[in-house]
């Protein structure tokens, strides 16, 4: 099973400069689970206790993870998953 | 240093005028590696604040799509403060996602939506520290 995730400029540290990898998983979870193991740090940046990181959007198939199940949402085979940063800020 | 075109310039400055007290935000896209800001991209704040902006996650992530198929890549990011000085504030620091960016501030606090000058300022963030750069405004980037 193949999942290619596209990996945004800021995390690319972690996988060599990589701008996408492929990773394994039938949920988002596990795919991270799986990220990790190759590209040690990048679970950390991504995840924060049980959920998502609040300023990192993960989509599947174009879908914002959000509106489908968080790292519960299950993947197949040669479904395409994008993180990206949000862009955001502001005088707090 | 950021070099930057009048026309793109005078637009971040329009938006944001027009958006205070809420703030305001874009990107300009740019080919990668060229660091040349040419496509102007104004986006919805979102959070619709006066203190915060966020892009919304859609609208985010078409974005990047089309940056991608342009072989692009974002060379400034901006926002406005509206009620505080053009600096990065401790959320713009920690925030801040693209190492390879000029982050624009621009603060509307003096003349709000009305005619009058704006701070316009440029900043490099990286890795939570903040570097004020130059601003030069040419006439039109092929001239530069």
């Amino acid at each position: 099973m193949a999942i290619e995730v596209r990996i945004p400029t800021i995390l690319r540290t972690y996988t060599g400069g990589a701008k996408a990898v492929n990773g394994d998983g039938a949920s988002l979870s596990a795919l991270i689970d799986d990220l990790e193991a190759n590209h040690p740090g990048i679970k950390e940046r991504l995840i924060e206790g049980d959920d998502l990181r609040r300023f990192v959007n993960v989509y599947i198939n174009d879908e914002d993870v959000r509106f489908i199940g968080g790292l519960e949402a299950e993947l197949s085979d040669g479904d395409q998953v994008v993180v990206l940063p949000a862009v955001a800020g502001g005088a707090g | 240093m950021l070099t930057i075109d009048r026309a793109t310039y005078d637009a971040i400055v329009a938006h944001a005028k027009r958006d205070h007290p809420d703030e305001a935000c874009g990107i300009v896209a740019g080919p990668e590696g060229s660091d040349r800001p040419e496509r102007l991209v104004e986006m919805v704040n979102a959070a619709g604040s006066p203190t915060f902006y966020e892009f919304d996650s859609t609208e985010l992530l078409e974005l990047y799509k089309e940056m991608w198929d342009r072989d692009e890549e974002p060379v400034v990011v901006y926002h406005s403060h509206t009620a505080t000085e053009a600096y990065p504030s401790r959320t713009d620091i920690g925030l801040a996602s693209e190492p390879g960016a000029h982050y624009v501030l621009v603060s509307t606090r003096e003349h709000g939506n009305n005619e009058g000058p704006v701070e316009f300022r440029s900043y490099r963030i990286i890795d939570g520290e903040v570097t004020e750069e130059e601003v030069a405004v040419v006439p039109a980037l092929h001239l530069s």
